[in-house]
């Protein structure tokens, strides 16, 4: 190797720390771990307001976005196989060979522990949920029932409502009906989220061997499912919010966003089109975000 | 028409104003103004969220119609309902006539100027009654002088109402690219002026 080949090839540590930030980002899936993150802050303020403890809080915080990264992580680790036959997937780092199986392995190891740990260390029970959630994700949804059956969906759905369940645990030291109905609200609201998405890009899962609802039931089907989940997610929201004693004016504001959930979800059973299901797709992240932000607040 | 980043920014603090109003200024309402405003500020809030979804492509929508004639609708029928208790019935009358003859004429096909020219009565006698009735209370000193914004508002929403509307009929009264161009920032400031209007006035 030449002298001018080696310079050129030459990164400094910093240089190469960004490149590799800008690797593993993507592996996290930003959107989806930022607002479960919410989730679990919501579930924690929703029994601790004001928060007074600000190390608890950003403990919280850390542990929730590492346990969480480390879940999302280790799924595309042991997806990566389903990743390269997907289009919509197939240029992820894993998938595109940009970084290697063990370094995600081991960075999803690492993540995992480290959330877990903290999680354990602040708080037994609340480490528990922590890791009852990543398990329920990792080794029962992905690794044992997502190429199996269509209803896996509910087990990702319960990991997904792990995270406000153990923020609210953390915050009141302890299990209570509102815990349980917050995160009813997330398993319920989750299908609204992954069958929308999963009529979307049906031909990728197909190709992928992925079976969905749409694959196996139909899109009248999802459509239906969709549209009843919506419901239950909804009034679960709303009894939640009732539960913690939202004000009335908040209150309000969760009702106009839970009917626009149900009209466009009634709107993809009535009227079905690629627009009001991607808006419905679209509608969901945007309803639970803001319910989060109306329990914080 | 591609909708612009300030166009997105427009339409988030329209969302934000149209949910403050819903949380904060209508609280200490009687019931059915506390309903009506909920119902108009409620589908500007998640209009608004959809616009910024979806983009200008979502007024595609042939429920459009429908949907632009229930701000105005029960906007007025609240202002109406705390303002002018002798014609409350008569006019809660027309917003559940006007509404279902909207719906009616746009869900089924109908021959003739019919559904245009239920449009153009039910949006004109609301606008003009959001319009009107904010003005002269406020002339009149029975309510507080920026009561008169909710008019100004009201003027903005049956502009903003009556061009997209028409557009939706198939009879436009301004090309489809002003409309766009125009839309977020009449939305904005309509929603600044009721929320302005209904808190100080």
């Amino acid at each position: 190797m030449s002298i001018q080949s080696s310079i050129t090839n030459y990164k400094s540590p910093l240089a190469n720390l960004k490149s590799k930030i800008a690797l593993y980002l993507p592996l996290i899936k930003g959107l989806q771990t930022g607002l479960l993150v919410a989730t679990g802050m919501a579930g924690y303020m929703s029994a601790r307001c004001p928060i007074t403890n600000m190390g608890t809080l950003a403990g919280l915080f850390v542990s929730l976005f590492l346990s969480i990264s480390g879940s999302t992580v280790l799924n595309m680790w042991y997806d990566r196989d389903i990743d390269a036959k997907m289009g919509r997937t197939k240029k992820r780092p894993l998938s595109s060979g940009a970084v290697s199986d063990g370094e995600v392995l081991r960075l999803g190891l690492t993540l995992s522990l480290l959330g877990v740990g903290l999680a354990v260390a602040m708080d037994a029970l609340y480490g528990l949920i922590i890791f009852a959630g990543l398990f329920f994700d990792v080794v029962v949804y992905t690794i044992w029932l997502k190429r199996k059956t269509c209803w896996s969906i509910v087990w990702g759905g319960i990991s997904g409502g792990m995270p406000i369940l153990a923020g609210r645990v953390l915050g009141l030291g302890g299990f209570d009906w509102i815990g349980v109905i917050l995160s009813l609200g997330i398993l319920f609201w989750i299908p609204t989220h992954i069958l929308t998405f999963s009529m979307k890009y049906y031909n990728d899962y197909k190709a992928a061997g992925v079976p969905t609802f749409p694959s196996t039931y139909g899109f009248g089907f999802t459509r239906a499912v969709i549209a009843i989940s919506s419901v239950i997610a909804a009034l679960a929201m709303g009894m939640a919010g009732w539960g913690i004693g939202m004000t009335v004016g908040y209150l309000r504001i969760l009702i106009v966003l839970s009917a626009g959930l149900l009209t466009l979800a009634v709107a993809t059973l009535l009227h079905p089109s690629e627009q009001v299901n991607f808006g419905l797709f679209k509608y969901a992240s945007v309803y639970m975000l803001s319910s989060m932000i109306l329990i914080m607040v | 028409m591609k909708m612009s980043i300030l166009d997105r920014i427009l339409l988030l603090v329209t969302g934000l104003l149209a949910a403050y109003q819903i949380a904060f200024v209508i609280d200490d309402f009687s019931a059915l103004p506390l309903v009506a405003y909920t119902i108009a500020f409620g589908v500007l809030l998640v209009s608004g969220l959809l616009m910024i979804l979806l983009g200008f492509e979502v007024l595609d929508s042939p429920v459009v119609v429908i949907v632009t004639t229930i701000i105005p609708l029960t906007l007025s029928l609240g202002i109406v309902w705390q303002h002018l208790a002798t014609f409350r019935i008569p006019y809660l009358v027309f917003v559940i006539i006007g509404f279902l003859a909207i719906a009616i004429t746009r869900l089924f096909p109908m021959p003739g100027r019919l559904p245009t020219l239920v449009l153009a009565v039910v949006h004109g006698i609301a606008g003009i009654t959001i319009f009107l009735l904010p003005t002269f209370l406020s002339i009149q000193g029975v309510t507080k002088p920026l009561f008169s914004l909710v008019g100004v508002g009201g003027a903005l929403i049956g502009i903003g109402g009556l061009a997209l509307s028409f557009l939706k009929a198939g009879k436009p009264i301004l090309s489809k690219e002003l409309i766009l161009k125009i839309l977020p920032v009449i939305l904005f400031l309509m929603t600044l002026c009721f929320v302005v209007g209904f808190e100080y006035g």
